[in-house]
């Protein structure tokens, strides 16, 4: 007959409700605390909610022990190509130390995990002993020779083990989340949203204005002034390279730079880079109003001229071409995003032009959003890090909009007093929020002031912009 | 704090060239696009070969007709009657939330104030 008590007394030890009591398990808590405040500004304070609700989701899930529908480890295994421990989902990669287990530091590992030692106390005897210079071979025979020692232990972990990962491993070993993030892994997701970026915008006001592309350019200054800060906060090259391009205010760009430079970052980075695009209307007007007298904030612009469709059809083209020849790391991301602008302006494609603005952009936000959120793991996510990638993050916000606003001035002094230095702000590429911001500020200075469309040119422009400042960072920092 | 694996100085050298590497990109750009603009625009206003007549003494055209007294307030293309900027500014704004269509994508020829009798 079947125990009941006894089945019921498993069903619990086997839920995910006991992991909130084992080792770490209030991390998970919090998190779960964060994914709610996330979902509360994506759905009540309308914060990019098309992205944020995603995420915040992602967070709840990947947080939930027992899930195992998101494994931090395999991941870690697949980007130092280290073996990884499939039962204990722990890949041989101190990821503290930033180091993959020399050889003595995995026999170790072995041999304390044979004679029942957790994985917490393991690191901490591996800190210990490289702080101290203890000899992790003479540990490692005491543990073998002692009575705890358990030989089928060793066995079963040498079972466990699975060889560096590939995607294909990953597909076959990980839960649902894991398969989706293959394609922000791949850099799948941030490529595809570029081709529906590009389907969406009008390059019409920078063709008009070619000017504006400066302070597209100027809008940048926020993510090397980020990047310098993080390397004074003690943040290696490549991770503060993804940092810093938080501050071209383009949620894909970041995306795939950190991807390719710090994936371990990923989802604070990600979801500091949208929460502030979301903010941009709080972040902003502050500074422009510090910035600029209230005669600047009124000039009104002159009419752009119009654009013709062949000089529409012509520019993604070009941009493509030249762009990718001058720094080919931009390849996916100018490519996509020229390619997603053809498509609207051909004329002739506006089936494909419409499916990737509306149904091929809605699929990939949401697979992007969800995965990205998986990566917010409590033993990742709660460290002293983030809050300094959150502050980080808010700086190079803030310096990139001080940045377009300083060569809107200058642009302004040189035109004779013709260009509001407004629209530098939305240099930023947040678009079209950045510009619509402009417009706001415009408009209180001088009713009559009609500065959107002035605005969008300098707003595309710094999609460019962060793309190139993307390509330069990889270039420099990538593998 | 702990230490970064850059230097500082080659913190500042990597971000000013990262910062002039996007100028000077976006320059060049902004180069291209203007030859190209120019290209264009100078193929579009092309004179088109005028017609020598048999006689081989040019006709002479009508004299174009004088252009209509513009209306008063006129906003870039838009004409305005009776419309001051600021209300068309806002009538466009509204007429675009209202079609869900990004402003650049309407055309507005002029717009009137109608005046109920």
């Amino acid at each position: 007959m079947v125990n009941i008590l006894e089945t019921l007394k498993k069903l619990w030890l086997e839920s995910g409700f006991m992991g909130f009591f084992a080792s770490g398990g209030w991390k998970s808590l919090i998190m779960i605390a964060v994914a709610c405040v996330l979902l509360y500004l994506g759905i009540k304070k309308k914060f990019e909610p098309l992205l944020l609700v995603g995420i915040a989701f992602g967070t709840l899930l990947t947080n939930l022990p027992g899930a195992g529908l998101y494994h931090m480890g395999m991941w870690d295994a697949y980007v130092h190509e280290c073996p990884y421990d499939a039962v204990y989902d722990y890949a041989l990669y101190n990821t503290e130390q930033d180091r993959i287990f020399t050889q003595e530091e995995y026999y170790y590992y072995v041999a304390a995990r044979a004679c029942g030692h957790t994985t917490d106390e393991i690191e901490e005897h591996l800190e210990t002993a490289a702080k101290t210079g203890g000899d992790l071979t003479l540990d490692f025979q005491a543990l073998v020779l002692s009575p705890d020692f358990d030989e089928s232990i060793v066995l079963e972990i040498d079972e466990s083990l699975v060889g560096e990962l590939s995607f294909t491993d990953i597909a076959h070993l990980g839960g649902l989340l894991d398969i989706l993030y293959i394609g922000v892994k791949a850099g799948i997701y941030p490529c595809l949203i570029f081709i529906g970026v590009g389907a969406m915008t009008d390059f019409g006001p920078l063709i008009a204005n070619p000017k504006s592309f400066f302070l597209g350019a100027a809008a940048q200054f926020g993510v090397f002034f980020a990047f310098f800060g993080a390397i004074l906060l003690g943040f290696g090259g490549n991770e503060a390279a993804s940092i810093g391009i938080i501050g071209g205010a383009d949620g894909p760009t970041a995306i795939l730079t950190c991807m390719l430079l710090a994936p371990a970052l990923l989802g604070p980075i990600a979801i500091a880079a949208y929460s502030y695009m979301a903010l941009i209307p709080m972040i902003q007007p502050p500074l422009m109003r510090a910035l600029t007298t209230e005669k600047e904030r009124a000039v009104k612009m002159e009419q752009l001229r119009e654009v013709s469709k062949t000089e529409k059809i012509v520019f993604p083209i070009v941009v493509a071409g030249f762009v990718i020849l001058l720094l080919p790391s931009t390849a996916p991301l100018i490519g996509c995003l020229m390619f997603g602008n053809l498509l609207r302006e051909t004329g002739v494609t506006e089936r494909l032009s419409d499916v990737a603005q509306n149904a091929l952009m809605n699929i990939v936000t949401l697979f992007l959003g969800i995965s990205v959120g998986a990566t917010t793991v409590a033993a990742r996510f709660l460290t002293l890090n983030t809050l300094k990638i959150v502050l980080l993050g808010l700086i190079a916000f803030c310096f990139s909009t001080i940045g377009g606003l300083l060569v809107g001035k200058l642009m302004y002094k040189l035109s004779g007093g013709k260009i509001n230095p407004l629209i530098g702000a939305a240099g930023v590429s947040a678009v079209p929020m950045a510009a619509r911001v402009a417009q706001v500020e415009g408009q209180k200075a001088n009713p009559s002031n009609f500065l959107l469309m002035h605005a969008m040119g300098p707003n595309v422009a710094g999609v460019i912009g962060s793309a190139i400042a993307a390509g330069f960072l990889i270039k420099v920092f990538g593998a | 704090m702990t230490r970064s694996d850059m230097p500082i100085g080659d913190a500042v050298v990597t971000a000013v060239m990262g910062w002039a590497v996007v100028f000077l990109g976006i320059a060049l750009l902004v180069v291209v696009v203007v030859l190209v603009g120019k290209l264009m625009t100078a193929k579009k206003h092309a004179p088109a070969p005028i017609p020598v007549p048999a006689s081989g003494v040019a006709e002479t055209a009508p004299a174009p007709k004088p252009a209509a007294p513009a209306a008063p307030g006129v906003a870039g293309d838009v004409k305005l009657y009776d419309t001051s900027d600021r209300d068309a500014a806002m009538i466009m704004a509204i007429v675009a939330d209202e079609l869900k269509l990004p402003l650049n994508e309407l055309r507005f020829i002029s717009i009137k104030e109608v005046h109920k009798k």
